[in-house]
């Protein structure tokens, strides 16, 4: 962290001005590096976790249910207890987390790249297009989230693709209407107008010269919904209608340790929420930080 | 105004219309609607007179015109697990989930105002950071985790209070509620707290940016050197100026409170109309999910309304703003 420090990164690019905002306030910065050691953990995972969680022959049914701590049949140590079919709880947090993070990342990645096309379109056509797709994204914002994802995954059933399908879907209004707002402003200075007279692709003008200029609040609604993905997908998860029972992610196993969690074992809820809660927590932290700092007009 | 209000009621209903076709395509045109609208066990002979009976054997024109036609009579099937119609179903547990929206709404308000007021006019203090990070916080809790924990801690180890299921209804003018009884209270207590979190938050935040953009203009400054009270040009002047904004949000969000009580009433077992629609998903209660479906949109689409004409009448700009 000091070496970034000490090289004092130029303001005046975009993600000069973004790192110089983060690095400023400890809060954020503590934010940024959790976010970075957790994308770290989930990307060398299997290297990580004690066990594979998933591969039966690691696994010991006679471990179920150990408080956190206890000793396994081979000796070694569950430091975060075992759930119901013995797995480590400590690994399948960790599987967990690779499962959460890609489903957020790659809907929201996807989310972002539909939306901003069609909020450029929206903003440089004009007319017809505009009022098309706004009212697509008024439609689309003006029912919560959980709500139209809900609804969806309850009539075309569950499954890792289904579950992005349902994010994205729920997701690509917001850039829309950010990167729209954005573009109008910029639309009607002279590079654009340059860059027309220069006979420029319609393609090349939206997403070469407009586009740049657009990026601040595309970078805090990036930040913000790979936040609300990831918990939404818990969500749906929990609910039973997300991922499958062979694909779990943090909300599935919070949602294995809610039988039991009157019962007294509160590891197998508890931990995983915890990680969840610390994952979606310093995404939000470094989202609003970046908020303050780009400081593109949003609403909340 | 008139006008206005024409064409946003043109528009409610065009939203409807569609709603209608995408419920109608989801159930009927994607997949195979007997599968759907036919219990599993039914005989051959059955499917053969269910078919005719519910007209499938027509084209999807006819379709969709016969399930307008009995949606618009309140007729939208039969739930196969209560054989019961689901539209009654749907309205027999609508009270118990806007009981806890609204409760969830009022605890929001009431927490959220006073604390963003105290950030809002304290910017850059450690009060203001805590409460603004706490607000974060208040964002980043998953609502189902955040609601297993209160059981855990309230319930299981303190044993405080109660976590399933409604309690006691008694009765006040005629409207049965939770809040009558002391046992529906302390049954209350629980979900109305997982569900309003959010909101609290979101208070908090829209309170304080309020009170921020506020403060500076000139109508507090006079009221200062009229030598009003600090206290008096917060409560009064500057909270009233800021309550527009809040009143909009939380209005539209009163919906998402009724979205959000679905994973609330899930975990509290609240026997609300959220919960009937998990159980009918599970269930495969098809009937039930589209009347849900159905009700919800038109409830999102009759508050969407009501807050749209509220806030033009409380800052008219707005309505110039969108005739313009």
């Amino acid at each position: 962290m000091t070496a970034i420090a000490l090289r004092k990164p130029s303001s005046d690019t975009l993600v000069g001005r973004a790192l110089n905002g983060l690095l400023k306030s400890p809060k954020a910065t503590i934010a940024a590096v959790i976010c970075l050691l957790l994308l770290l953990t989930a990307l060398i995972g299997p290297w990580l976790a004690p066990q594979d969680p998933y591969d039966l022959m690691q696994i010991s049914i006679m471990d179920a249910k150990l408080a956190p701590g206890s000793e396994s049949m081979s000796g070694g140590t569950y430091w975060l207890g075992t759930d119901g079919q013995g797995r480590d709880m400590l690994s399948a947090m960790i599987y967990g987390l690779r499962t959460s993070l890609a489903v957020g990342l790659v809907s929201g990645i996807v989310a972002l790249g539909i939306g901003t096309t069609l909020g450029l379109m929206a903003a440089y056509f004009g007319g017809r297009v505009d009022t098309l797709i706004m009212r697509l994204v008024d439609l689309m914002l003006g029912f919560p989230t959980i709500l139209v994802a809900l609804m969806l995954l309850a009539t075309i059933g569950q499954g890792v693709g289904k579950v992005m399908f349902a994010l994205v879907l729920v997701q690509w209004a917001l850039f829309a209407r950010a990167v729209r707002s954005a573009a109008l402003i910029e639309k009607s200075k002279e590079y654009v107008e340059a860059a027309a007279c220069l006979d420029l692709s319609k393609p090349r003008i939206l997403f070469g010269h407009l586009l740049p200029n657009c990026l601040p609040p595309l970078i805090v609604i990036g930040t913000l919904q790979v936040a609300n993905a990831i918990s939404a997908e818990a969500t749906l998860s929990f609910l039973g209608i997300g991922l499958p029972i062979t694909e779990p992610s943090l909300g599935l196993l919070i949602a294995n340790g809610y039988e039991v969690l009157m019962s007294g074992q509160y590891w197998i809820s508890v931990y995983p929420g915890l990680l969840l809660v610390l994952l979606v927590f310093s995404i939000n932290i470094v989202g609003d930080r970046l908020r303050e700092v780009l400081n593109p007009r949003l609403e909340r | 105004m008139t006008v206005f209000i024409i064409r946003r009621l043109s528009q409610s209903l065009l939203v409807l219309f569609l709603t209608s076709i995408i419920v109608f395509a989801g159930i009927y045109a994607i997949g195979n609607p007997i599968d759907i609208l036919i219990a599993g066990d039914a005989t051959p002979a059955e499917r053969e007179q269910a078919i005719r009976a519910l007209g499938l054997d027509r084209s999807l024109i006819e379709q969709y015109g016969t399930f307008v036609w009995n949606a618009l009579h309140g007729d939208l099937g039969r739930s196969f697990v209560f054989n019961q119609p689901s539209i009654d179903l749907i309205f027999n547990r609508m009270p118990a989930t806007l009981e806890l929206a609204f409760v969830a709404l009022a605890l929001s308000l009431i927490l959220g105002i006073p604390l963003g007021l105290w950030a809002g006019l304290k910017p850059g203090t450690a009060l203001d950071e805590t409460v603004m990070t706490g607000s974060i916080l208040g964002f980043s809790l998953p609502n189902f985790w955040q609601g297993m924990m209160l059981i855990m801690i309230f319930s299981v180890w303190l044993g405080w209070l109660p976590s399933t299921g409604r309690g006691e209804v008694g009765s006040v003018l005629g409207i049965h509620t939770s809040l009558a009884t002391w046992s529906g209270l302390t049954h209350l207590i629980l979900p109305a707290v997982n569900l309003a979190l959010f909101n609290i938050s979101l208070v908090i935040r829209l309170t304080r940016s309020g009170v921020r953009e506020t403060m500076p203009l000139d109508f507090v400054k006079f009221a200062r050197a009229k030598g009003l009270s600090e206290r008096r040009i917060v409560s009064v002047h500057v909270l009233k100026n800021i309550l527009i904004p809040i009143v909009t949000v939380v209005g539209v969000e009163f919906g998402s409170l009724v979205a959000f009580a679905i994973v609330t009433e899930t975990i509290f077992a609240w026997p609300g109309m959220g919960k009937l629609l998990i159980d009918s998903i599970m269930r495969l209660d098809r009937p039930v999910v589209v009347a849900y479906l159905l009700v919800v949109v038109t409830l999102f689409i009759v508050i969407n309304f009501v807050v749209d004409l509220l806030y033009s009448l409380l800052d008219p700009r707005i309505r110039l703003g969108s005739a313009s």
